[in-house]
C-alpha cells in the first residue's frame, strides 16, 4: 500500500510532470488561458495516459520483449498512442457526445503531447508492475492537470494586470511558471515509506 | 542558389522554432542545463528533422492525404529509432545526459510542424533546406538557452570557467531556471524584434 501511496505523491506534487520533469509543456502554455478549457484539457489527458501506459506495458512485455523487437518500442508506442486517441474519439461520440462536445477541440492534440509517450516510456525504465504503472499514469495526469489548473488561475489573472509590453504574453508566462516550479520545489524533502 | 540561402536563413531567423514560433518546447527547457547537452540535443533533432523532411517530401504523392499524418509520425519514428541505435552504440554518456528526451523528438512538435507545412508540399531539395534552416535555428537557440543557464548557474560556459562556482545561482541549473530564462530570452527576442 505504501509504494502505492509513495509512486502518488511522488508523481503529483515531488516529480510533477510539468514544473519538474518538462513533459506536456505546449499544452500547458497553450491551453492554459481559461480554467475550465485547462479541466477539460487534464480530464482527456487523464484518460489518454492511463489507457496508453496500460496498452504500451502490455505490449512491451507480452509482445516485444519475448519477440526480441525491443528497439522497435517508440514506433509501436507512438502508433499505439495515436490509435487509442482515435478510437477514444470516435467510442465518445457514440457514447458520451455531451462529453465529446466540450472535449473535441483538444482530444486530437493530446498525440504529440509528450506527457503520453513520456509517461509510457518512463514506466518500462523504472520497470513498474502492471498496478503500479497504471498508479503512475493515472498519478502523472492528475498532477498534469493540477499544474494545468493553477496555471490557468494565474493568467486569468495576468489578464488583468499591467504588464511591460516586451514582456506581455508568453515571456511573463514562463517567468510565473518558474516561480510556481519553485514552488513545487518545496515538496522536493517530502520522504515517504 | 539564393532561394536556397533563403530557406535556411528563413529557419535560423524570422521563423526561429524557440524564439518566434514557440515550438518544442519540451526538450528546449528539458535538456539546456548546460550549453553541451542544449548543442546536442539540437544537433540530434536537426538530424532527424533534415532526413525526415527529405522522406516525407519524397513520398508525399504516394500517401493518401487522409493517412499523411500517420505516414509523417512513421516516417519521424523511423529516424528517431536509428538515432536512438547510434547514439547508444557510440556516445552512452550522451544517452546518459538527454535520456527520455531521445526518443521524445518522435512528439517534438517542430518535426511534424515542418512535414505538415513545409515538406508535403514541396520538392526534396526545398524541404533539406528548410529542416537544415530548422535544424541550426533549433540548435542555435538550445544552445543559447543552455549557455545563459550554464552562465549564471555555476559560472562556466562549455565546461570552462567564466567566474568562480561559488557566485552562480543554482537555481538556474534547476527546473525553474530553466522557464525563467527561457521567459526573458523570448522578451529580449520579441523587442529586438520589435527593434527592427
Amino acid at each position: 500500500m505504501l509504494t502505492y501511496l509513495s509512486i502518488i505523491i511522488t508523481a503529483i506534487f515531488i516529480n510533477n510532470i510539468v514544473f519538474s520533469q518538462f513533459l506536456g509543456i505546449c499544452p500547458f502554455l497553450g491551453v492554459s488561458k481559461k480554467t475550465s478549457s485547462a479541466l477539460g484539457m487534464g480530464a482527456a489527458v487523464t484518460f489518454v495516459i492511463t489507457l496508453s501506459t496500460v496498452v504500451a506495458w502490455l505490449l512491451q512485455y507480452y509482445v516485444l520483449e519475448p519477440l526480441e523487437l525491443g528497439y522497435l518500442q517508440t514506433i509501436v508506442f507512438i502508433l499505439v498512442i495515436a490509435f487509442l486517441v482515435q478510437m477514444l474519439e470516435i467510442v465518445m461520440k457514440k457514447i458520451a457526445p455531451a462529453l465529446y462536445q466540450s472535449l473535441g477541440v483538444f482530444l486530437p492534440l493530446i498525440t504529440t503531447n509528450c506527457a503520453v509517450l513520456g509517461v509510457a516510456i518512463l514506466v518500462i525504465q523504472k520497470s513498474f508492475t502492471l498496478m503500479e504503472s497504471v498508479t503512475y499514469g493515472f498519478a502523472t495526469s492528475i498532477g498534469f492537470t493540477l499544474a494545468l489548473w493553477i496555471f490557468a488561475g494565474i493568467r486569468e489573472q495576468l489578464e488583468l494586470t499591467p504588464v511591460p509590453r516586451g514582456m506581455k504574453g508568453v515571456p511573463v508566462a514562463l517567468i510565473c511558471a518558474g516561480i510556481l516550479a519553485m514552488a513545487f520545489m518545496g515538496f522536493s524533502g517530502i520522504k515517504i515509506g | 542558389m539564393s532561394k536556397y540561402w533563403k530557406l535556411i536563413y528563413n529557419g535560423i531567423v524570422p521563423g526561429n522554432p524557440v524564439f518566434v514560433l514557440l515550438l518544442g518546447m519540451c526538450a528546449t527547457l528539458g535538456t539546456t542545463s548546460s550549453a553541451m547537452n542544449g548543442l546536442m540535443m539540437g544537433i540530434a533533432t536537426a538530424a532527424v528533422l533534415i532526413c525526415s523532411n527529405a522522406v516525407i517530401s519524397a513520398i508525399k504523392n504516394f500517401v493518401p492525404d487522409k493517412v499523411r499524418i500517420p505516414a509523417y509520425i512513421v516516417v519521424i519514428a523511423s529516424f528517431v529509432t536509428a538515432l536512438q541505435l547510434i547514439i547508444n552504440a557510440y556516445m552512452p554518456a550522451l544517452n546518459a545526459s538527454l535520456g527520455i528526451f531521445i526518443p521524445l523528438i518522435v512528439v517534438n512538435c517542430i518535426l511534424l510542424g515542418r512535414a505538415e507545412a513545409f515538406a508535403g508540399k514541396n520538392p526534396v531539395v526545398d524541404s533539406v533546406c528548410d529542416g537544415l534552416g530548422c535544424g541550426i535555428g533549433f540548435t542555435l537557440a538550445l544552445t543559447i538557452l543552455g549557455s545563459t543557464r550554464e552562465i549564471l548557474g555555476t559560472g562556466k560556459i562549455f565546461g570552462a570557467e567564466i567566474f568562480p562556482e561559488d557566485y552562480g545561482m543554482l537555481i538556474f541549473v534547476l527546473a525553474p531556471g530553466a522557464f525563467i530564462a527561457l521567459g526573458y530570452l523570448i522578451a529580449i527576442v520579441n523587442k529586438l524584434r520589435k527593434a527592427n
